[in-house]
């Protein structure tokens, strides 16, 4: 098992023809992703050699998904065009959209954020502005490198890219069940909870390490879902205690607005939920690492 | 970006939130002809982007075109709370003021939505409102999709319990004021105080607005309002260069990929200064994912060019972008500098791991670059960096 993303998935690229969609396609099927197509509405009908394998171009999601069975669509669409792909993606039902893209306007993601729920949320948006998701082994949907760790039980779910990376290449003797980038936007579609709540569920995940970073209050609230619902260890990271108030720090969302947002007011709301929280990121694997005798 | 209240009044004017006249300048003596065309009175406001300005004195009143001068001669180069003002907005005087309030429009940020605020305890500091009177400040959630029409803000007016002569008044004002925070691709919009004058008027006079820089595609006159005078010269230079860089004000200079990176790099530099006489972060520099070696050469450029460096620390996880790939931008960024005449002299440290890391690393170790030290951890390259910094001191 795994969480959102398995070796079953179907997935297609939204974008797939641009030079960053083509580029991470060739990558994912490298991973052994099954994609079974791409969407654009200039291009349906075509096809798409990447070393052999033929990818099909369809015209809509709604057709990617009635020809192939798709369950899961990456996004790789440029930010003016962004909203328009996400709800496509919602009307078409599809029930799971990894959203990549960097830059989408805060009034955007807001507003396909409530579409989804209007619409019931049959989709999962994971993202925008992430990394997306690997299930090592199984399948990978996103830009996350397939190379640096292997299949093995601690879950992962974190604001940030690189640290992601970081903190698999840490632990990667171990392994990971799966890893969620939820992305650094101020409005995003799966949180640290949701992806909490995933891991806690499977079955083949011993440890959660999460990853949090200055701006909002999603780790406080991350912390009291821990306090109640999780009883699986939880390692926990929060960057960015060196940031000046008002400032953005590369991610849209990561600002200390006025005394709220804080790392260190992250890092005791996780730490009073009994999260044990590290300095660095090689101290958070050490704590890791101690809690599986590994 | 903050804007300044001359530059929100603006804003609201364009999509009909009522406003005084009002004209902004940065001299002394052209405050006499913005006063003359106001009828030969009025406010002489500081424009800076942080409150408690009218508590320092400036705002002042000026009964005539003199004073007025005088007034503006006394606020231009005052200092308040560190920002020096260098502009003021010569403002219409207000009709005598018999109430004030306050209502916004920001991201709810844990509720994915947008939210209203109201209150009819208005013209002070919000956050103190919220805090000792919270039954006082009206929060209704605003669906990005249906917005605010006249009803949606007569359900914001009456939960704030604003008294029935203002009622409309204040709904009106508040439709137009979601117009502007849509339009505008805003993420905060502010009137306090929003006020009833004596003659029954609904009159916005201050304001804060925040714009969404994500959104500068499709706001191509947004980038006139930034305030380029007030830009840290370096912060200026990468931002022409595309470069996600912030000014900090410790000594190691910083160059990473990947904002949670850059960011968590910064702490552990500055964990390890605790032992190497404090020194600190100096930047925030994130050369993104693909990072090419003309990117790391701008990186450095900028990064060298500040003074307070005394030493580098670039901290690279090769994800997609294999780090021999970076450990040759490198040594082409560092040729490519002294090519441009440009003396590099501040030692460098470089942690490379993940994608292709070993064969980065040997690349650094055969161009054997006397500057360039290689630490291979990154607690241990920052303790590197930190030890340098101080001993360049």
């Amino acid at each position: 098992m795994a969480i959102f993303l398995t070796k079953d998935s179907k997935v297609i690229v939204q974008g797939m023809t641009g030079a960053t969609g083509m580029k991470h396609t060739k990558l994912m099927l490298g991973d052994g992703t099954n994609i079974v197509g791409g969407v654009n509405p200039r291009k349906a009908g075509t096809s798409v050699d990447f070393d052999g394998t033929e990818v099909p171009v369809f015209g809509s999601v709604k057709e990617a998904m009635e020809k192939t069975g798709a369950n899961v669509s990456v996004l790789f669409v440029p930010p003016a065009f962004s909203k328009a792909a996400v709800v496509e993606a919602i009307d078409a039902e599809i029930p799971l959209a990894v959203v990549i893209t960097e830059g989408i306007a805060v009034h955007d993601s807001a507003a396909f954020w409530a579409y989804a729920n209007e619409k019931g949320n049959k989709t999962r948006i994971i993202g925008p502005n992430c990394p997306g998701l690997i299930t090592p082994g199984q399948s990978n949907a996103g830009i996350i490198p397939g190379d640096i760790t292997k299949p093995g039980r601690i879950g992962l779910v974190s604001k940030s890219g690189t640290l992601t990376y970081q903190m698999m290449y840490e632990l990667r003797d171990i392994g990971f069940s799966s890893a969620v980038g939820i992305g650094g936007d101020p409005v995003i579609g799966t949180t640290h909870i949701d992806a909490l709540a995933a891991f806690e569920a499977d079955p083949d995940t011993d440890l959660i390490v999460m990853i949090g970073e200055i701006g909002g209050d999603a780790e406080e609230r991350a912390a009291d879902f821990i306090k109640a619902n999780v009883t699986k260890p939880v390692v926990g990271y929060v960057a960015g205690f060196t940031a000046p108030e008002g400032k953005t720090m590369g991610h849209a969302g990561a600002i200390v607005s006025g005394s709220s947002g804080t790392a260190q007011a992250k890092k005791e709301a996780l730490e009073a939920a009994g999260v044990k929280v590290g300095k660095t990121p090689t101290e958070t694997a050490k704590l890791a690492r101690e809690i599986l005798g590994a | 970006m903050d804007l300044f209240e001359y530059q929100a009044r603006d804003l609201f004017a364009k999509h009909g939130v009522p406003v005084l006249a009002g004209e902004v300048i940065d001299t002394p003596e052209a405050a006499r002809e913005a006063t003359e065309k106001l009828g030969g009175k009025s406010v002489v406001k500081a424009q800076v982007k942080v409150g408690g300005r009218g508590k320092a004195g400036g705002v002042k009143l000026a009964a005539d075109a003199d004073e007025a001068v005088a007034r503006a001669t006394d606020i231009l180069g005052m200092d308040i709370k560190g920002h020096t003002v260098h502009k003021v907005m010569i403002a219409e005087l207000s009709p005598e003021i018999e109430a004030e309030y306050y209502v916004s429009y920001l991201l709810d940020r844990t509720n994915r939505t947008f939210l209203a605020m109201a209150s009819v305890q208005g013209g002070m500091d919000i956050e103190e409102v919220a805090e000792k009177t919270p039954e006082a400040l009206a929060k209704v959630p605003v669906d990005s999709n249906s917005g605010v029409d006249i009803a949606k803000a007569r359900e914001i007016v009456a939960q704030a319990k604003f008294p029935a002569d203002v009622a409309e008044g204040v709904a009106e004002a508040l439709v137009t004021l979601w117009e502007t925070f849509v339009a505008e691709d805003a993420l905060l919009v502010e009137v306090n105080p929003l006020v009833k004058t004596k003659d029954g008027r609904i009159l916005a006079l201050d304001g804060k607005v925040s714009l969404d820089e994500n959104a500068d595609f499709r706001q191509p006159e947004h980038e006139a309002l930034e305030d380029k005078d007030a830009a840290n010269p370096l912060e200026a230079a990468a931002k022409a260069k595309n470069l996600n860089y912030v000014k900090l004000d410790g000594e190691v200079g910083i160059i990473g990929n990947g904002a949670g990176l850059v960011m968590s790099t910064l702490d552990v530099v500055a964990y390890a200064g605790e032992n190497h006489g404090n020194v600190k972060p100096a930047n925030f520099l994130d050369i993104g994912g693909g990072a090419s070696a003309e990117v790391m050469a701008n990186g450095l450029e900028i990064i060298l060019g500040d003074p307070d460096v005394k030493s580098v620390f670039v901290n690279v996880f090769g994800g997609i972008t294999a780090c021999d790939e970076v450990a040759n931008g490198i040594v082409q960024a560092l040729a490519l500098l002294e090519s441009k005449g440009e003396k590099v002299e501040k030692p460098l440290v470089v942690r490379l791991d993940g994608n292709n890391a070993e064969l980065g690393r040997k690349i650094l170790s055969d161009a054997n670059h006397p500057l360039v030290q290689r630490v291979d951890t990154m607690d241990g390259a920052a303790d590197k960096a930190a030890e340098l910094a101080a001993a360049a001191k």
